[in-house]
């Protein structure tokens, strides 16, 4: 016996290293069939690890105080060595994140990864989702420019407005009558240890559950119905050496394209860093267009397109509420006998296009002002175009339990395709 | 009131867009003439700095653009007399307020807000208007509190009246005329304006440079990695069937 056998053996008496291993990696059985899509899992978890490493260290130069943030992060950007390079890995990062958590989120929608038995897994996925959510918001307003501020007061206004506890709903998140220092104070304390706790546990639980019931496939065939004498799933592969490896061309492939924004374009034409928001914030000065960033604008296209009513803007808070939460139902409402688009009908395909058509275009319309397109009368163009696709968002959801039930699907084979 | 507050926040319908909805002309600058950018240093300093801060901005800084230690202290220093000061000015901010209506903003970064085709634009679109305070006017930024700085080079242009069409003023600068010339033609003058813009867009982002220098390197790295970590790949999947 080696001295690096005897070392190990003696950890694995005490801490079960070389089991864990083998049950979580080295035998832990995927599917051998993943494509393109099966990359933006592991990739989120690596943009996860570079954002809490990076944002560790924007912490060691950051202020959180209404006087110096502005100035703290153009002391990042210019006096802290390669603080130019941290702050826009943490930045493009943020961006970056959604896009590939949208893909992985599409992948479930392409293949039915959130049907049984993976429901669970699907809703701590749509949880991290919402994570997300509130570390993103949380964090944007932490370089208290004007998009900072005012993206944050337009937020927390949505709160205001719901009917009875939202004027001191609004107060209670804000700490003040308006976003002010006391705010910053409790976003920084939210953005940098109460939401990451709270996604880390999220994420634990996620990848806990996705090795219980193992991953789906494109061909949405369980893998461990087939398996041979040793008990091994005949279409499984062991996720170390053979995923680690593949997944290694997508990170090489992935940070090509991240590091070409980093260091290139890294406010990505306004998408990912807003010139208004290197304007220090001004609350005497609300800027005349107001837009959030890129990952939530499908979600303020519907808030702007549900019209007042009985005097109260709560029915936008409550439309772009149930677009986000909507998701959780999703196991429950797709009825189809088959999982994956590969043997799904034209409806369940139509559906998911004009789904993903209403998503895109409701992001464009919320980057932009209403009045852009003009106006029919006295509604704009750009509101009627939002309301149509919000009404197609919902659609895709609330006529599902229907269209996928009388969807003419193909049979599914045996054995996932190679 | 609230709500009305509220329906503003929520809405914030591009009220005072109108002002923005011209043309701007192209900014002709090369953000790696390093020259062009020395000269708009030494613009800035002699005509931005005595009301406009950058407090971001180090005088130390300027040694990115090649110059030495003495060179920044005898050409580009007036205010302060430490290399890693920051770019301050003595005005104070209650006393601006009071003479041109607003402190003049920032500069460290307003490269990076207005973009450098609205500062070359602005820059060059001060006219003689008697209705405002200062006397001047901008095309670009209307009833603008800042004065045009520039005018002796420039010299001053009026705005012509005829052929106005209401709705979009997409022809601006054709509107404006020189009046009275400055020491300076009109493309001399505006190459001095580029220059001084190249030199905000530096002030912006000192390290955009070198920053892009870094990014060929990395990606040139990523791509030379992308192919042991490939043919690894292939490796191990050829036994995969």
């Amino acid at each position: 016996m080696t001295k690096a056998q005897a070392l190990l053996n003696w950890i694995d008496e005490r801490l079960p290293v070389t089991t864990f291993w083998k049950s979580q990696l080295s035998e832990y059985y995927a599917p051998k069939n993943f494509n393109f899509w099966y990359y933006f899992g592991s990739l989120a978890l690596l943009v996860l690890v570079l954002q809490i490493v990076t944002g560790i260290f924007l912490t060691m130069n950051y202020k959180p105080d209404a006087n110096q943030a502005f100035q703290s992060v153009e002391y990042i950007m210019r006096d802290v060595p390669a603080g130019w390079l941290i702050r826009y890995l943490h930045s493009t990062g943020a961006s970056l994140f959604f896009v590939v958590v949208y893909l992985h989120m599409f992948r479930g929608l392409l293949y039915g990864s959130y049907r049984k038995p993976r429901e669970l897994l699907w809703l701590f996925g749509v949880l991290i989702y919402l994570c997300l959510m509130a570390e993103a918001f949380f964090g944007y307003l932490l370089p208290w420019g004007q998009m900072s501020y005012w993206g944050a007061q337009v937020i927390v206004n949505l709160f205001g407005a719901i009917p009875f506890i939202g004027e001191d709903l609004a107060i209670w998140i804000r700490g003040d009558y308006v976003v002010s220092d006391a705010t910053l104070n409790r976003f920084f304390a939210f953005h940098v240890i109460a939401i990451p706790l709270v996604l880390l546990a999220l994420v634990a639980i996620h990848l806990v559950a996705l090795h219980e019931v193992g991953s789906n496939n494109p061909d949405g065939v369980e893998i461990k119905d087939k398996k041979d004498a040793h008990g091994r799933p005949v279409d499984g592969i062991p996720f170390h050496p053979y995923y680690t490896v593949k997944d290694m061309v997508g990170v090489v492939v992935f940070l090509a394209v991240f590091s070409f924004i980093v260091f290139f374009t890294p406010e990505m034409g306004g998408y990912f860093l807003e010139a208004n928001n290197f304007i220090p914030a001004d609350p005497l000065k609300t800027p005349p267009h107001i837009a959030p960033v890129w990952y939530f604008t499908p979600y303020y296209a519907m808030l702007r397109a549900v019209p007042a009513f009985l005097g109260t803007q709560f029915w936008g808070v409550l439309v772009m509420g149930a677009a986000v939460l909507i998701f959780f139902l999703l196991p429950w409402l797709d009825r189809s006998p088959v999982k994956s688009i590969r043997y799904k009908g034209a409806y369940y395909k139509t559906a998911l296009a004009l789904f993903v058509v209403s998503f895109l275009i409701l992001g464009w319309l919320g980057t932009q002002p209403t009045d852009f397109l003009g106006a029919i009368g006295k509604t704009e163009v750009a509101v009627i175009l939002a309301r149509l696709f919000t009404a197609v968002y919902f659609a895709f959801f609330v006529l599902m339990p229907w269209y996928s039930r009388v969807d003419k699907t193909k049979p599914v084979p045996e054995r996932v395709r190679a | 009131m609230k709500a009305v507050l509220l329906l503003s926040l929520l809405f914030p319908l591009a009220t005072a867009t109108a002002s923005e909805s011209f043309k701007l002309d192209d900014a002709p600058i090369d953000t790696r003439d390093v020259e062009s950018i020395q000269r708009g240093a030494k613009v800035f300093v002699n005509y931005c700095l005595n009301c406009h801060s950058a407090g971001a901005m180090r005088y130390n800084r300027l040694a990115d653009l090649g110059l030495s230690a003495t060179q920044i202290r005898d050409n580009l220093m007036f205010a302060s007399d430490k290399l890693g000061a920051t770019m301050s000015v003595a005005m104070r901010a209650e006393d601006a307020k009071e003479w041109f209506g607003v402190a003049p903003p920032d500069l460290s970064v307003i490269a990076r807000s207005r973009g450098s085709d609205w500062l070359y634009t602005y820059l060059r679109s001060f006219y003689r208007d008697d209705s405002t305070a200062t006397g001047w006017n901008n095309v670009v930024f209307p009833n603008v509190g800042m004065p045009n700085v520039l005018w002796e080079l420039q010299g001053q242009q009026v705005q012509k009246v005829e052929g106005r069409k209401s709705g979009h003023g997409t022809e601006h600068l054709q509107k404006l005329t020189i009046a009275a010339p400055g020491t300076m033609g009109e493309r001399e003058f505006d190459a001095l304006t580029a220059d001084l813009v190249n030199y905000l867009v530096f002030m912006g982002e000192p390290a955009r440079q070198g920053r892009m220098q870094i990014g060929y390197a990395v990606l040139i790295f990523l791509g030379v990695l992308f192919v042991p970590v490939y043919l690894l790949k292939q490796d191990y999947w050829k036994e995969v069937h």
